[in-house]
């Protein structure tokens, strides 16, 4: 049995080689599937920080009124963070929004000016309240509004903001709804392009899995070294699809300071350090996709013709 | 001069058809004893070719049985059958070479598949290629060589591995008089040796030198079967 794989194996290797033409034809279309599909991986990631990025601007403030104690209010906060919905809840003390608003207007003497002269903080205690997921906003405003903390609390921001929130969590919802299609749609034609290559270099090997048959070699004899060629074209398209990721986005933007057409200024995402620190799983899932695809097209092209 | 031992080979009124057409072989019996020499002839179509496949299970008779000694052909499974090819040469009109393996290779390739040792296939192989005068073409690819050195690779190839039978399915087809000749000798030496040989072939010139067997088929029909027969078709 060893004796046999050991065959397999050779054989496979020596077929690749020999090949040499349609090996790197082979090699070619399947590094740029694999680079539709590491593109959409990509894609896929950007946009999730980009979502992120918007899911972090939303929040919303519920300010308490003059009298309400500080100490109640860290417990209205205690318990907004005990809720799962709530991502976190971050206290601004009065004088903190007081500290907030001079600094914000510091170059605006007429501001501070007629601010001095009320003679008192006209601002209000807040809590600056995000959610785990913006679906959950509306049930957080339900939380603040009900009738046991009404005698604390002034207003809350929802109600104004509803719309805008509205619209960013529909506009982030149809982002991943369409980003998720986008994904399946073009894998599926990668992986069609690549079972349709390996379908013709079979094809064109047709003759000579009859021969290997006809000379008394088994199934496994004859399917293994097609196998084995499938297994060394994913390899190496996957790797030559991570060079040319690399090429792009990390060393030409690094030889041109990093400011280039690549340059995504997502807040939050930095290609190059997503890509050292992914580096692995980026290549185990072109090898998972490429390997994968490559081997069962094989096993079911060779099938066709070990019917006989 | 034919021995009663048990045939080799034993083809029982066996008709083979494809489809709707006309039958390829019809009632069709013969025996061939072990150490003989026969020529199947015809016309192209006539059912030699359908023979050959029959007996190396590439094809299933419609009726009728072939054996190999007790086996019956059509009776062994499918993944028995690289097995069983392993005791048949075969040696094809169109050679059959695998075109990315050298002329040794190609002849290491039928001894790899019956998963025997490399050491006793590093010492057989060259020893055959030899023996059918190519012991300077061992690592010649098939689109190197020219039709006679390819015929006789896949003649090393038929033998290496010391089958009980080679079938030799229009060996000569593609070649010039010369070649022709070179191969057909090839084939006896090797039936001398011990070897049953059928030959199928509508070479005129070959059947009446060879002075054998020789089994006339027309339309798939067996007409004749004569001890020391001729290129008869009428």
């Amino acid at each position: 049995m060893i004796t046999i794989f050991s065959r397999i194996i050779n054989y496979g290797f020596t077929n690749f080689w020999r090949n040499g033409l349609l090996s790197t034809a082979t090699v070619a279309i399947m590094t740029l599937s694999l680079l539709v599909f590491v593109g959409l991986l990509l894609a896929n990631t950007i946009t999730g920080a980009m979502i992120n990025v918007i899911k972090d601007k939303i929040d919303i403030s519920v300010y308490f009124k003059t009298d309400a104690a500080e100490d109640q209010i860290l417990n209205i906060k205690q318990s907004l963070e005990a809720l799962p919905e709530v991502k976190s809840a971050e206290y601004i003390s009065a004088d903190q929004a007081l500290q907030n608003f001079k600094e914000k207007h510091k170059d605006d003497p007429e501001v501070l000016q007629s601010l001095d002269e009320l003679n008192a903080n006209p601002f209000q205690a807040s809590l600056n309240v995000k959610a785990q997921d913006p679906n959950k906003y509306a049930g957080i405003a339900g939380y603040l509004n009900n009738a046991d903390l009404k005698q604390y609390v002034d207003n809350v921001s929802y109600a104004k903001n509803q719309t805008v929130i509205d619209r960013l969590v529909a506009l982030v919802a149809s982002v991943n709804r369409i980003g998720l299609t986008v994904t399946i749609i073009l894998s599926f034609v990668a992986g069609l392009v690549i079972f349709n290559t390996i379908r013709l270099v079979i094809y064109s090997n047709r003759d000579e899995i009859g021969i290997m048959r006809a000379v008394g070699a088994s199934n496994l004899l004859v399917r293994g070294p097609y196998f084995v060629e499938a297994i060394i074209t994913g390899v190496i398209a996957s790797i030559l699809a991570l060079l040319v990721v690399f090429i792009f986005f990390i060393a030409i933007p690094g030889f041109y300071g990093g400011q280039t057409y690549f340059d995504l200024n997502v807040p939050g995402f930095n290609m190059n350090q997503y890509f050292y620190s992914h580096l692995f799983s980026l290549f185990g899932w072109e090898l998972l996709f490429g390997i994968g695809v490559a081997t069962i097209s094989s096993l079911i092209a060779v099938r066709k013709y070990l019917r006989s | 001069m034919r021995v009663a031992t048990q045939p080799m080979i034993t083809f029982q009124n066996v008709t083979k058809s494809y489809n709707e057409g006309p039958a390829a072989l019809e009632d069709v019996s013969f025996k061939v004893n072990p150490g003989e020499f026969i020529s199947l002839v015809g016309r192209s179509g006539a059912g030699k070719s359908t023979i050959a496949k029959l007996l190396i299970g590439e094809e299933k008779p419609t009726r009728g049985r072939v054996f190999f000694k007790d086996t019956e052909v059509n009776k062994i499974s499918s993944s028995e059958l690289p097995n069983f090819r392993r005791h048949i040469g075969i040696v094809f009109q169109d050679f059959r070479l695998l075109p990315n393996k050298t002329a040794y290779e190609n002849v290491a390739f039928a001894l790899e598949v019956a998963g025997r040792p490399q050491r006793e296939i590093a010492e057989l192989v060259p020893q055959v290629l030899d023996m059918v005068g190519l012991s300077e073409k061992l690592q010649s690819f098939p689109n190197e060589l020219s039709g006679g050195e390819k015929q006789r690779v896949a003649i090393a190839r038929a033998m290496v591995h010391r089958p009980e039978v080679i079938i030799a399915d229009e060996p000569t087809g593609n070649l010039d008089p010369f070649n022709s000749w070179e191969i057909i000798s090839l084939l006896q030496k090797i039936n001398s040796l011990g070897t049953t040989l059928i030959l199928a072939t509508h070479d005129k010139e070959v059947i009446d030198s060879l002075d054998k067997r020789v089994i006339t088929l027309d339309r798939g029909r067996l007409i004749r079967d004569e001890e020391k027969g001729k290129y008869i078709l009428a």
